[in-house]
């Protein structure tokens, strides 16, 4: 008898307890989606606002002009150049070492210490801010420590003719060939920001390009080993092909990734107004979102607010072009095994 | 035909010594891009510390003043150790983070329970992909929303409808955006790791009669707990080390201030400011930008550790 009354429970306390419960559960239906909704909200509020501010002000002297005093006129044609060709040369500078990365670490690397380290790393450097690969370009790539400057030990030590100034340092034709001509250091040129910005990329490569390795079936690679063939020419000649849209599809991200920074580029001493067209790879530079920068600190509102909205809206152009690139590829070439 | 024999031929002439050094050769080769990734780390902490120990044998800093001073005046015309306090670029920063992430952590909690446990997978397929888009945004695009839409909003709720007084840049802007920008971050690694949690689990508690309400908050968040707590780290190390938002919005004023609505000053928006203005390469600006760098880098360092060590050691593994 005592037993039985402990159990039991009375109908109408069941029905109360079911009654909160449930009403907990709508409640917490409605924060969920109201936690969804916010980021989302946000997102079409930040695009309304800014098509509002800049449409008008998309017009061709925003890809004809250079800066200028007049808002009028003021446009980011150095700007559009700047970032096209520094994103070319990240693209071609990061894409052999990415992806060799990748081959080496899920086909190569044996389960040890160093491997497991080198994965560490990786993840680590992804959580770098970007701004400190800035300061690694500063001094690696844009001063190399100061060695090709006057008065240092190398200079000294081999006689190296140094000019001075601005665009100083070293500068010979390698092998004597007219068109491969090299300036040491790298000092404030595309090649330096273009190198800064593939070592920023370059975590996000390593990881996107071994997702799509691994994503191609072992079975393909023991097809392969079948024929008694070598691991590089499997690699070559079946791996990378089959995964070579997933590598594409990441390399693409990655890129869209690099042509919003801004901060490196400024670390590494991108100039705000450049007006003219870069002649060579190692002429200074400005790019994209370093333009939209400069025109949200000017006083005046007509670069403040519209002029800068209308930069964006080119820079969001640019990146919905190049995610539009990778989404399609992904489609296009996924294959289901 | 023809064509097919020579080529097998070549195939059976080639000595076996040469195939295996080329193979040899190129997995040399692709070791070396696998220690590249090293060499990097080498070198960031290379460059921020061999300049930041320049900095720090100055006669005119102190590194202890350095890291205890309450004032950052590096640009005062008199330069002493007292000028170069870094608490206040530290304080901006985490105001920011803490706020950021206030706003960021439940948000991005919420919308990963939503996408793991609620969302059909239709709805999760729009919604994902959706939510993602805020983290590719570029940080400059989040400066400019900031300055031109949020603050006017500040400043007319708060300093036209209560008396408040906001500054045109202020801490609160900057927070807002930067929280934006990582509530896909957090909801991602965060529903990664609910989703990792087997389906037995909730399927038991289903059975014994619970909601679904529940079931996400009783079982499957505490189950995926380490994975949602390394993602909340990971996203206070990304508002730390943001730039380019925060030097727009928040300003340019180093001060020890916990008024959110103040003009501060970020340590990555001193890197920005100093650069700018064009510091040569050995002055104690150009050398001092390099401290703070290297701090910065040792706290998102720091945190970043931590979270994968709680990844690793206190994951639940169930199969």
């Amino acid at each position: 008898m005592e037993n039985q009354k402990l159990f039991s429970v009375s109908s109408k306390d069941y029905r109360e307890n079911i009654k909160t419960r449930n009403r907990a559960e709508k409640i917490f239906n409605i924060v969920l989606l109201f936690a969804v909704l916010f980021g989302l909200f946000m997102l079409s509020v930040l695009i309304i606002d800014i098509a509002i501010e800049g449409h008008a002000w998309v017009r061709s002297e925003l890809f004809t002009n250079y800066h200028s005093r007049k808002p009028e006129n003021a446009g980011m044609k150095s700007a559009i150049a700047g970032s096209l060709i520094v994103i070319s040369m990240t693209g071609l500078f990061s894409f052999p070492v990415g992806v060799g990365a990748a081959i080496y670490l899920e086909e190569y690397a044996p389960k040890n210490k160093l491997t497991d380290f080198i994965n560490l790393n990786i993840n680590n450097l992804s959580g770098v801010p970007s701004i400190v690969y800035g300061m690694l370009g500063l001094v690696v790539f844009g001063r190399m420590f100061g060695l090709f400057s006057e008065g240092s030990w190398l200079v000294d030590f081999f006689k190296i003719p140094i000019e001075s100034g601005a665009t100083g340092g070293w500068q010979f034709n390698l092998f004597g060939i007219p068109w491969l001509e090299i300036h040491l250091p790298f000092g404030r040129s595309m090649v330096a920001g273009a190198m800064t910005m593939s070592l920023l990329i370059l975590p996000v490569i390593i990881i996107a390009s071994r997702e799509a390795i691994r994503a191609v079936p072992p079975s393909i690679r023991e097809g392969g080993y079948a024929l008694g063939t070598t691991k590089w020419h499997i690699t070559r000649t079946l791996v990378l092909p089959i995964a070579f849209p997933g590598i594409l599809t990441g390399m693409i991200l990655s890129l869209s990734r690099a042509i919003g920074e801004t901060a490196p580029l400024i670390i590494m001493g991108a100039f705000t107004y450049v007006p003219f067209l870069p002649k060579s790879v190692w002429d200074q530079f400005t790019a994209i979102p370093i333009q939209i920068y400069n025109w949200i600190t000017l006083p005046q509102a007509e670069y403040r607010v519209h002029l800068a909205a209308a930069g964006i809206i080119v820079l969001l152009g640019v990146l919905f072009i190049m995610n539009g690139i990778a989404v399609y590829l992904r489609r296009k070439f996924e294959i289901k095994w | 035909m023809l064509k097919n024999q020579t080529s097998s031929l070549l195939f059976f002439k080639n000595p076996t010594k040469v195939r295996n050094f080329r193979e040899k050769l190129i997995a040399m080769i692709l070791f070396g891009c696998g220690i590249f990734s090293i060499l990097v780390t080498i070198g960031i902490i290379f460059s921020l510390f061999s300049e930041a120990i320049g900095f720090f044998l100055r006669p005119e800093v102190n590194l202890i003043t350095f890291f205890t001073g309450t004032t950052w005046r590096p640009l005062a015309s008199k330069v002493s150790p007292d000028n170069f306090g870094v608490l206040p670029l530290i304080l901006g920063t985490m105001m920011i983070a803490v706020i950021s992430g206030a706003i960021a952590i439940p948000l991005g909690l919420g919308s990963a329970i939503f996408l793991s446990e609620y969302a059909s997978d239709r709805v999760r397929g729009v919604l994902k992909p959706l939510l993602e888009i805020l983290a590719g945004i570029p940080t400059v695009v989040y400066g400019y929303f900031a300055l031109s839409f949020i603050t006017p909003i500040l400043k007319s709720v708060l300093e036209d409808g209560l008396g408040i007084k906001v500054s045109f840049f202020n801490a609160f802007s900057a927070s807002v955006v930067v929280g934006i920008m990582i509530i896909p971050i957090i909801a991602s690694i965060s529903e990664d790791a609910m989703r990792a949690v087997p389906r037995s689990l909730r399927e038991g508690a289903y059975a014994l009669g619970a909601t679904k309400f529940e079931v996400s908050t009783k079982v499957v968040v505490p189950a995926a707990l380490s994975g949602i707590i390394s993602a909340f780290i990971i996203g206070i190390s990304r508002a730390i080390g943001e730039t380019m938002a925060v030097t727009i919005a928040a300003g340019a004023t180093p001060r020890m201030t916990l008024n959110p609505l103040d003009s501060v000053q970020t340590m990555t928006a001193f890197i920005v400011q100093v650069s700018f203005g064009d510091a040569p390469s050995g002055s104690i600006n150009g050398q001092s930008i390099f401290a703070v760098g290297a701090t910065l880098f040792l706290m998102t360092f720091i945190m970043n550790i931590i979270s994968s060590i709680i990844l690793k050691k206190f994951r639940e593994v169930y199969d």
